[in-house]
């Protein structure tokens, strides 16, 4: 019951405020969003304790969806640990980014309620993502968020830049949206059904199964492991479909650190664990996923380390994080995933927020080379952006110390190749993401101050909506590893789950990590302090090597800027053709053919009569030799052809 | 003299077939006119009728001679009230005038 209201008081919530909110306002549109949130982050946590506190899991029916002949789909509400802990972050996130865009939005000129709307009715579509008991219910949430986010990214829709990037979104998302529906039909055609409790019991005897396809033939639960792997990546902006992740910073920033940090692009990290009884099942596709994770980790924070938009440095920390959850799912340590997925929304969430109150202490600004030197001008924001980081680079007792090296161990205690090459990768990427972190804090609270001294008059700390909901994700930040790490992957772990994540026979991964080298174990975390030793070095100590190190390497320092090139790539590949494709379509498509047609019959017509019509004379002795000419030809034809 | 045969009928026939249709083109002034060729060219087409008749010794061809006889007295006064109304709307039977159906 209380878990039924924390999924619809966001819905009730966005429909009072984007239906009535003409009528009641602005500020009575926020209160009933507001409310509604708050009565899901009241109800949500509380769900998930009771589940904890020995409360059974069940199914919540909500009555029939879909019927037609075998295919039966209800509305239902999934309550099992992985629901439960997926509603309760969302919701209690959720709720404290709707209290920031209070104060983030209060300069807002536009009409507020549509933004509060959309920010309440995206929770709504992922909370009913989480909860869902059938594939068609989680498809729903799915594009429910994807639609959201189109909507908030272009929130400005007078900026083109905005725009774009909305688009861009919706339809790299669509791209990966359709391996995601393919496999989810041959789910369908496989099992028969695609409700969860019908499927996982059933994976089992499936094994054997194949799938023809072009006259070759695959394992069937591969073919679907990776067709629903493609669909996380779109969601997650994994490797090859991250271009649109950057890009969507032209939303407003909470719903950056909402939408593109801490919950719709874990949407394809929780699909994976949801589905861990198949996965289990589908080796191959694990490979995949652990190769496809373990690179992105590494190469977005490559990128994240050259960017000089604050937001985007946070945003291919975002790319770079979900690479490690997917590394972590893909060795089969989807506990550990789900783990570093509930750290990583608390300080995401809070970094993204504590930009945004940057960007809001310096009236829009978001290029840190124009920042420097803000700790004494907002101090709660500095702390508050250094506990973040603190938890993003993995330093103890952080939270991101106890999910990142689980699954840095993870990867190494899988034992197997990919695992080793994932091992390698988020090593790796551990020391970038310190460097890049503590970069982004040194250029932007450290050292000489380097920003205009007019937007220095007006810098100020931000209003108490903005610092409330700061301090309680940097509460989250600092704790939430600490406090959950023997519920998800500690000594309680079977217990915490209790069947709600599988793990097959042969996946002894947690276990061993408990058995680490001890190099192992620390590897991580000298790294990560190695890398704000260099980012201290760079930026601090001697902030001319920067730039020598750009000019000596300037091809790397270029790939780099340029994010690998992979826009321009997809532009010449995908987009170029596209419009080159479309131009075709409609100048010789469209306009010569579609419409030449009917235009050139048309004009034939009436071209043709008036030639015919200067025939009728009027004048009676034409018509009459024009009869007569026409008997003696007839006449004539009938004798001769006698 | 010769006998006189069905080749000559013929002959005057089609002469006064031939009358009565350029006697309806050429003709640029009078409406009047062609109804008077039409009634040639009816004439025209009892003359071959009659001569065939005589010339088969079949009665029908007579019979239907007065047919077209009726036909002819009845098409010259429906044709000449057509006339007289038009001439009394348009103050004119000229040819040349009647062209209201010009497109």
């Amino acid at each position: 019951m209380l878990f039924g209201l924390a999924v619809f008081a966001p819905l009730a919530g966005a429909l009072i405020s984007g239906l009535l909110g003409r009528a009641i306002g602005d500020k009575g549109a926020m209160g009933a969003s507001i409310l509604g949130m708050v009565i899901a982050a009241i109800c949500g946590p509380i769900a998930f304790f009771q589940l904890t506190g020995g409360a059974d899991d069940g199914v919540l029916d909500l009555g029939s969806w879909i019927e037609s002949g075998r295919f039966h789909v209800d509305w239902a509400l999934r309550y099992d640990t992985l629901s439960a802990v997926m509603v309760a972050m969302v919701s209690f996130v959720s709720m404290l980014i709707h209290v920031y865009s209070i104060g983030y939005m209060g300069h807002e000129t536009r009409p507020k309620y549509r933004f509060f709307a959309y920010l309440s009715l995206f929770t709504f579509a992922m909370l009913m993502l989480v909860t869902a008991d059938n594939l068609a219910q989680l498809f729903f949430g799915w594009e429910g968020v994807g639609l959201c986010s189109y909507l908030l990214i272009g929130y400005w829709y007078d900026r083109p830049a905005a725009c774009a990037a909305a688009i861009k979104a919706f339809v790299v998302n669509r791209v990966a949206d359709l391996p995601f529906a393919v496999g989810l039909a041959l789910i369908f055609f496989k099992f028969g059904s695609i409700e969860f409790q019908v499927i996982f019991p059933a994976v089992a005897q499936h094994v054997a199964d194949t799938y023809n396809l072009f006259g070759t033939t695959y394992p069937a639960i591969e073919v679907i492991g990776f067709l629903l792997f493609i669909g996380a990546m779109g969601k997650s902006a994994q490797l090859g479909f991250h271009v649109w992740l950057p890009d969507a910073m032209e939303g407003p920033t909470p719903v950056s650190a909402l939408i593109h940090a801490a919950t719709m692009v874990t949407a394809g990290v929780f699909l994976m664990a949801r589905m861990s009884p198949l996965m289990e099942y589908a080796p191959a596709a694990l490979t995949f996923v652990t190769f496809i994770g373990a690179s992105t980790a590494l190469f977005a924070a490559t990128i994240g380390c050259v960017q000089n938009d604050i937001k985007r440095v946070i945003a291919y920390s975002t790319c770079s994080q979900l690479g490690y959850m997917f590394a972590a799912a893909g060795v089969g340590v989807y506990q550990a995933s789900v783990f570093h997925l509930i750290t990583h929304a608390f300080f995401k969430a809070l970094l993204f927020l504590s930009a945004g109150s940057v960007i809001h202490a310096m009236s829009d600004e978001q290029d840190m080379r124009k920042m420097g030197g803000l700790a004494r001008i907002i101090p709660v924001t500095c702390t508050v952006m250094w506990i973040g980081n603190l938890a993003l680079a993995g330093i103890p007792p952080f939270a991101g110390y106890w999910s990142k090296d689980a699954i840095i161990g993870a990867t190494y205690a899988a034992g197997t190749g990919i695992g080793l090459y994932a091992f390698i990768c988020t090593v790796l990427a551990a020391f970038l993401t310190a460097f890049y972190s503590w970069r982004l804090l040194f250029m932007t609270f450290h050292g000489q101050s380097r920003a205009d001294h007019h937007v220095l008059e007006h810098a100020h700390e931000s209003p108490w909506t903005m610092l409330g909901p700061l301090c309680v994700l940097a509460l989250g930040a600092v704790f939430a590893g600490w406090a959950f790490n023997d519920w998800f992957i500690g000594a309680d772990w079977p217990h915490f789950w209790n069947g709600a994540i599988y793990n097959g026979a042969h996946n002894h991964v947690i276990e061993n990590l408990e058995h680490l080298p001890v190099w192992v174990d620390y590897a991580p975390l000298v790294l990560g302090l190695a890398g704000i030793a260099l980012a201290w070095v760079m930026y601090i100590a001697n902030p001319l090597l920067p730039v020598r190190l750009a000019e000596g390497f300037a091809p790397i320092y270029r790939f780099l800027l340029n994010k690998w090139y992979f826009d321009e790539l997809y532009n010449a590949i995908f987009v170029q053709p596209a419009i080159r494709l479309a131009r075709l379509l409609w100048q010789v498509g469209d306009v010569t053919i579609i419409d030449g047609v009917p235009n050139g019959l048309a004009e034939l017509t009436s071209d043709g009569s008036k030639q015919v019509v200067k025939i009728q004379s009027g004048s009676l002795a034409v018509y009459a030799f024009a009869m007569l000419i026409g008997i003696v030809v007839l006449i004539g034809v009938f004798m001769l052809a006698r | 003299m010769t006998d006189v045969g069905i080749a000559h009928y013929l002959v005057v026939s089609a002469i006064l077939l031939v009358l009565g249709i350029f006697g309806i083109f050429l003709n640029r002034k009078n409406v009047i006119v062609i109804l008077m060729s039409i009634e040639l060219i009816l004439l025209s087409v009892n003359l071959n009728f009659v001569a065939f008749s005589a010339a088969h010794n079949d009665l029908a061809g007579q019979v239907m001679a007065m047919f077209v006889l009726t036909v002819a007295a009845a098409e010259a006064a429906i044709g000449l009230a057509i006339v007289v109304i038009y001439f009394r709307n348009r103050g004119s039977i000229e040819v040349e005038d009647v062209n209201l159906m010009k497109g």
